[in-house]
């Protein structure tokens, strides 16, 4: 036995373990996720929240243009931040649509009627013309009439609506001209008179605060267009609890059947594959902490299944460093000829598999783009714990003087 | 040992039966598109006691939903797929069936627009032609390009063996059958490189070689990893099937079956069919001499 080589092996393995334990094991009961699990967000699938796709249309007012999805934006913005969820995911997708990812709530359902609630407020004469929409919106109060006691609405126009409105009122003496928000009539009135001054009052609220809500409607969300939720996903709490604790329960059980087949066809090998193998996990948790990587159920799928094709980078090595000590090499060499003959093989075959990822990623939308995230962040870290880490620690077990080539499958 | 390129024809024949039979499910029962794909609800409820499926059907009918497709999740769990529902519709029903039913939570809820699911058709067909030919480059450089034809076609095979088994076995298609095949792919590519590797050492070293001989010494110098490499997938792949609960569990099935199809593929489709390549290429150019 040389002892400096069997203590530096011993070092490493606790340093590993050291590392394992501390950075993902909950030891502290008030510090939850340790250094490279508390980097990792959960995906929707997994903690629960939901995604929405809205769709604006043109309508006879307004028309689909940078302009007025900006504006859409914006007011989504300000409803998304009322719910107070870290982190929200808004953006545009394409020339007409905006995608909303909320994660971790409570109640997605409840969510996406207040998102999807843009209030959509417009005018129509009796003809079924619009006249005015919320664009032309300025200002919108709630009040109590002192002497009625009767609760309303104030609406102030701006430039552009004062003007519409104006002409609107006086070609319609006599005619009504309804309110309507979000499709349904709230109010409509008999002009009695031109309005010029852009001001414009609904009734009929049963409470100030109903009132105020509608008020509150109006200014965060009147817009020029209206949208329409295309597509939506909403996962509860619970499944996502569920579908993680699962996962992890079926992560475990497939790792621990790969532990034990390699140690059992392989051996020596197999037990250092074995143990490159949890390298290779804490390097791939630690890359997903740093990149932020958002893990979903799929993801979660591709990092288990990377963790199988990880040890085949080790398998076609131990293969080969079997056949060149059956070839009669002695050990110090049919590692290095098996490393270096084996290399070009693990290279051109996943190569082709980081082509499939990347198309995955430039196609593939949330869910998949995190799938294909991790199958590649696997593919690249198992090509590198393969080849170095497993050369390093083979090259120091034989060091060690353990020269049995049985134990090494030959 | 058993020679796997002189009895190749084996195997096509095997290959071919599984793919004959699968696409006659295809043209027959067609493929069970999820929602992703034609547009609609999927609502999955727990109730709070236990419902019958009977029951659920008659709540549903309230609103017009009768014709909605059912199904039991065990666990007072059901799912239950219906026609685009807006936002508002659904809410309704939801509260109202929970309501009749005793009360019950909302797990999950998803609406795909029509529109969504040709988009989504059109990228996933685009995303395998472009996953194609960058390998097919890629082989062609670092290979040959005989090997690059063999190696899509047993890429292919995977594809079609996917599709059809899909259709047969009715599993339910959604947007993660796209990556579901393209990691196929990549994994299937990934083993028969490895053997193409093999081949292209063992040419280096011994030219005179039979080249028969030479396909099938390489596929057997290489069989024990090609098993023990599906092994181990398919261990992972396994615990996520019995264990990963049912929201992944369509995904997995169809990556057992893709693994099983490309590791197959591999060993006897595309190493042989390398083989009858390059074959029917020299006869070719002896052919092309001999009339010259």
């Amino acid at each position: 036995m040389k002892w400096g080589s069997v203590l530096r092996l011993f070092a490493v393995i606790v340093a590993v373990a050291v590392i394992a334990v501390f950075s993902t094991q909950p030891i502290f009961p008030n510090v939850k996720w340790l250094p490279l699990t508390q980097g990792i967000n959960l995906g929707l699938d997994l903690q629960g929240g939901v995604h929405v796709t809205l769709e604006a249309r043109d309508t006879e007012a307004g028309k689909v243009n940078d302009a007025t999805m900006n504006q859409l934006l914006e007011t989504i913005e300000r409803r998304v931040n009322a719910f107070g969820v870290s982190e929200p995911v808004i953006q545009r997708e394409g020339k007409n649509r905006i995608i909303v990812e909320l994660a971790g709530i409570q109640d997605p359902e409840k969510a996406v009627n207040e998102i999807i609630k843009t209030a959509y407020l417009e005018f129509k004469t009796e003809d079924g013309k619009t006249i005015i929409t919320g664009a032309d919106l300025k200002n919108a109060v709630e009040s109590k009439d002192q002497l009625s006691g009767q609760v309303e609405v104030n609406l102030e126009f701006n430039e552009a609506g004062t003007k519409k409105f104006a002409e609107a009122t006086a070609a319609n003496v006599g005619k009504r001209i309804a309110i309507i928000l979000d499709g349904q009539v709230l109010q409509n009135p008999v002009v009695n008179e031109p309005i010029p001054n852009g001001r414009a009052r609904i009734t009929g609220y049963s409470s100030l605060e109903e009132a105020h809500t509608i008020a509150l409607l109006l200014n965060s969300g009147a817009l020029p267009l209206q949208t329409e939720v295309i597509e939506k996903r909403t996962v509860g709490p619970t499944l996502g609890a569920d579908s993680l604790n699962k996962s992890v329960k079926a992560g475990i059980i497939g790792i621990i059947a790969i532990f034990a087949f390699m140690i059992l066809y392989y051996r020596l090998p197999g037990l250092i594959a074995n143990f490159a193998l949890a390298v290779y996990a804490l390097i791939v948790l630690a890359i997903f902490s740093g990149l932020h990587v958002v893990l979903t159920l799929p993801g979660i799928a591709a990092f288990l299944l990377s963790m199988g094709m990880a040890v085949d980078a080790n398998i076609i090595i131990f293969e080969r460093i079997k056949e060149e000590l059956k070839d009669g090499k002695t050990l110090r060499s049919a590692i290095n000829s098996g490393f270096n003959r084996a290399f070009v093989a693990v290279l051109d075959s996943n190569v082709t598999t980081l082509i499939a990822t990347a198309v995955l990623f430039y196609f593939g939308s949330g869910p998949i783009k995190s799938f294909a995230v991790a199958l590649a962040v696997g593919i690249l870290t198992s090509m590198f714990t393969a080849i170095t880490f497993t050369r390093w620690v083979l090259n120091t077990t034989a060091d060690t003087g353990i020269k049995n080539r049985k134990l090494y499958g030959a | 040992m058993f020679h796997i390129v002189k009895k190749r024809k084996i195997f096509y024949i095997i290959s071919l039966a599984i793919i004959i039979l699968g696409l006659g499910s295809l043209l027959t029962r067609g493929l069970n598109l999820g929602i992703d794909f034609t547009g609609g609800n999927i609502v999955e409820l727990k109730f709070n006691k236990a419902v019958t499926l009977e029951e659920v059907r008659t709540a549903l009918a309230d609103y017009k939903l009768e014709d909605s497709r059912l199904q039991s999740g065990g666990d007072n769990t059901f799912l239950i797929r219906t026609r685009v529902l807006s936002q508002a519709e659904s809410q309704e029903a939801i509260e109202g069936i929970s309501e009749k039913l005793g009360g019950a939570t909302l797990l999950r809820n998803e609406l795909v627009g029509p529109v969504i699911g040709k988009e989504l058709t059109k990228q996933a067909i685009l995303a395998l032609v472009i996953a194609a030919v960058l390998m097919i480059l890629y082989i062609t450089w670092r290979f040959e390009f005989l090997q690059a034809i063999a190696a899509i076609g047993g890429l292919m095979h995977d594809v079609m063996i996917m599709v059809g088994m899909a259709s047969l076995l009715q599993i339910e298609i959604d947007s993660t059958f796209v990556a579901a095949v393209l990691t196929i792919i990549g994994y299937s590519i990934n083993d028969t490189i490895v053997i193409f590797d093999r081949i292209r050492e063992n040419l280096r070293i011994n030219r005179k070689e039979e080249l028969g001989e030479l396909v099938n010494k390489s596929l057997w110098q290489t069989m024990a990893r090609s098993i023990n490499t599906v092994l181990t997938v398919l261990f992972v792949l396994l615990a996520l099937f019995f264990f990963g609960g049912n929201t992944i569990s369509n995904f997995v099935t169809l990556l057992i079956i893709g693994i099983a199809s490309g590791a197959y593929s591999s060993i006897f489709i595309s190493g042989p069919g390398w083989y009858d390549l390059r074959r029917i290429q020299k006869e070719r150019k002896r052919a092309a001499k001999a009339a010259a």
